[in-house]
């Protein structure tokens, strides 16, 4: 029988499932239906059992290994070294997981300890005698489709590419154990800092309000959040902005910071040069407030008003606000 | 003293925005200027100033194309001591896993302290080649660095190391990768010092066989993944512009996201 598919069950910092593992896990079991083959969840992890249960509404079977290191000390070799050992002892053939920080972590690791390939950040995957990898390159101008040539590899799934759907019936949660020392040094967590009032992560957010040099400084930021909450969204930022130190790193969208795939994307003051493009153009609306019609990002938004963010920003929470429900 | 490699990859500059594929599906690296992948960059100033800081010095290593000489220089004239440059023939079309396998084993034979990657490369990199390499080596793994603490005297180095709520101190022993981020700091540019000397700099290129990999574990011919096709993304459809005064705005822009079921 042909190996099965295997998902990478991420957990979130409080022990829960990550979303990206939930649009992971509703990627594979659209390969395991075209190919005929099994698929099935591997959560790793000091507490994976919560997570396991949160997987197995999306996969028929999940088992969950417990692995105290991670508690610890940095995750992603620990848990790709357990995985790299499961892998060869009971010889699935494909690995998903997700293309944020832990799933890059891990995918690079166990490529190595597996010699195995891996396709990168994918955009959509599905099934023609493996799996085939939609991917986005240079910065969106071009998609690119890919396989892999040796009968099995691993795949990174880029958060918002998939809309999550549980299985028809949930799946079963077993136990996995696997032996053997862990080979790679461990890297010890000498403290875990949780920022006061950090900002919702961009990555899988389905809105984002970012806003630019054009906001002007921490003060027209507050006008950037009441927006994104109004919306229900998280904010994001340009280099300019974060480079000014109006906004953190973890917000910046782009080729240095990251590249997100919101439903909406309402860019405020943001001029859109290619850097900041490459890192958000493939939102499915694009929404700008700019002054200057000439702005780059007018050529490639949905809709822009032309006008005075500080003008148009409380005008639209004044409409949000007058909406029936 | 701190001895630091960094591992450089020369891509494609972005802002050109000419870049694409050649028949055979592969980066056609004629149509652009090729640079420093940027995050790159942000790994090579922290090496410059942890070795200002510390002493010591700093060596580039790359697996590229033999124009790679050319962009590797750049980053001597920021200040790098010598280059590595591992290009082959065979090498064309290889995949990550190779690039992993010919950079872990070029550094077998570089000594360092510390070992530092950029987090992702721009040219459709997805940052595993770090993670990659630290495993095949053996070393401590440190990723997405915000700030990076080396004590030579202890042998060990703390990272401040981006969470999805703050950061994680983490630590581990020398000799360990770092994978760097933005958040270490600008690059600096090369002033006109550094370029006249980068100019009798070292680039020393060895080909596959001198990092003594076989062309069975790396390289074209034996890619594990395989480019099927290419073809352009759906166009945007015709931007809608608004200039009317704030209100009136106000209201197609919200009417605009109900229509797009956002609201
Ligand atoms: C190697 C490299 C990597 C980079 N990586 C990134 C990256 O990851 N992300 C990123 O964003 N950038 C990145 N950049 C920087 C990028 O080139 C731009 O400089 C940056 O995106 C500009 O930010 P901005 O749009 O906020 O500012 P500007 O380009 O200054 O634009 C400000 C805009 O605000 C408008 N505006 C001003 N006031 C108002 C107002 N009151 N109302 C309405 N509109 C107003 C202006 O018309 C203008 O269009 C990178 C650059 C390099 C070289
Ligand atoms: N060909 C290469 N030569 C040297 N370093 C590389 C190469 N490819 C990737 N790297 C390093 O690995 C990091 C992550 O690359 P990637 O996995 O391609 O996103 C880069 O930022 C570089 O530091």
């Amino acid at each position: 029988m042909a190996g099965a598919i295997w998902v990478h069950g991420e957990q979130a910092p409080d022990g829960s499932l990550a979303r990206i593992s939930t649009e992971v896990a509703t990627a594979a079991r659209a390969l395991a239906k075209a190919s005929g083959r099994d698929v099935e969840g591997v959560v790793i992890g000091a507490k994976p059992d919560a997570a396991a249960k949160e997987l197995a509404r999306f996969l028929p079977r999940v088992r969950s290994l417990t692995e105290p290191a991670t508690a610890e000390h940095a995750a992603g070799t620990i848990v790709a070294q357990r995985l790299a050992a499961l892998v060869e002892r009971d010889k699935p053939d494909y690995i998903l997981a997700g293309a944020g920080p832990e799933g890059r972590d891990l995918a690079g690791a166990l490529s190595a300890l597996l010699g195995w390939g891996v396709l990168v950040n994918a955009t959509a995957v599905e099934w023609a005698d493996g799996p085939v990898v939609e991917m986005s390159a240079f910065g969106g101008k071009l998609n690119t489709r890919s396989a892999f040539t040796g009968g099995h590899g691993i795949v990174t799934i880029r958060p918002n590419v998939v809309a999550a759907e549980p299985a028809a019936k949930p799946g079963k949660v077993g136990p996995a154990t696997i032996d053997g020392e862990l080979r790679l040094p461990k890297v010890r967590v000498v403290e875990r800092v949780e920022e006061a009032g950090a900002a919702a992560p961009i990555e899988e957010a389905r809105v984002i309000v970012a806003g630019g040099r054009g906001v002007g400084g921490p003060d027209g930021f507050r006008l950037v959040e009441e927006l994104a909450a109004a919306l229900g969204g998280a904010v994001g930022a340009t280099r300019a902005a974060v480079d000014a130190g109006w906004i953190n790193y973890s917000q910046q969208i782009g080729q240095t910071g990251k590249i997100v795939k919101p439903q909406l994307y309402l860019a405020l003051g943001i001029s859109g040069a290619i850097q900041h493009k490459v890192g958000m153009q493939t939102a499915e609306t694009i929404v700008a407030v700019n002054r200057d019609p000439d702005a780059p990002i007018a050529e490639f938004a949905d809709l822009v008003v032309i006008g005075d963010l500080f003008e148009v920003v409380p005008a639209v929470l004044a409409e949000l606000r007058a909406r029936p429900g | 003293m701190l001895r630091i490699a960094v591992l450089v990859k020369p891509v494609p500059d972005t802002a050109s925005g000419g870049e694409r594929l050649g028949p055979d599906l592969r980066l056609d690296r004629q149509a652009v200027p090729a640079v420093v992948n940027a995050n790159d960059e942000y790994a090579l100033e922290a090496a410059l100033k942890l070795v200002e800081a510390h002493g010591g010095e700093v060596t580039l290593v790359s697996m590229a194309a033999s124009a790679g000489a050319e962009t590797l220089r750049k980053g001597l004239a920021m200040g790098a001591q010598r280059g590595v440059l591992v290009s082959d023939p065979t090498l064309a079309g290889s995949c990550t896993l190779s690039t992993v396998r010919v950079l872990a084993a070029t550094l077998r034979e570089v000594e360092f302290d510390l070992l530092l990657a950029g987090a992702d490369t721009s040219d459709g990199g997805g940052g595993v080649v770090g993670p990659g390499v630290a495993a095949l080596l053996g070393l401590p793994y440190l990723s997405y660095a915000a700030k990076i603490e080396p004590d030579p005297e202890a042998r060990t180095v703390r990272v401040r190391r981006i969470s999805p709520t703050g950061f994680d101190v983490i630590e581990a022993p020398l000799p360990a990768l770092v994978v760097c981020t933005q958040a270490l700091g600008e690059p600096r540019y090369p002033s006109l010092k550094g370029i006249m000397a980068a100019r009798t700099k070292e680039v020393v290129t060895k080909s596959l066989a001198d990092v003594g990999v076989s062309p069975d574990d790396a390289g074209g011919a034996v890619a594990t993944t395989k480019v099927l096709d290419a073809s352009k993304p759906a166009a945007r459809a015709a931007t809608r512009v608004v200039r009317d005064p704030a209100p009136a705005a106000a209201k197609q822009l919200v009417a605009f996201l109900a229509e797009r079921k956002v609201v």
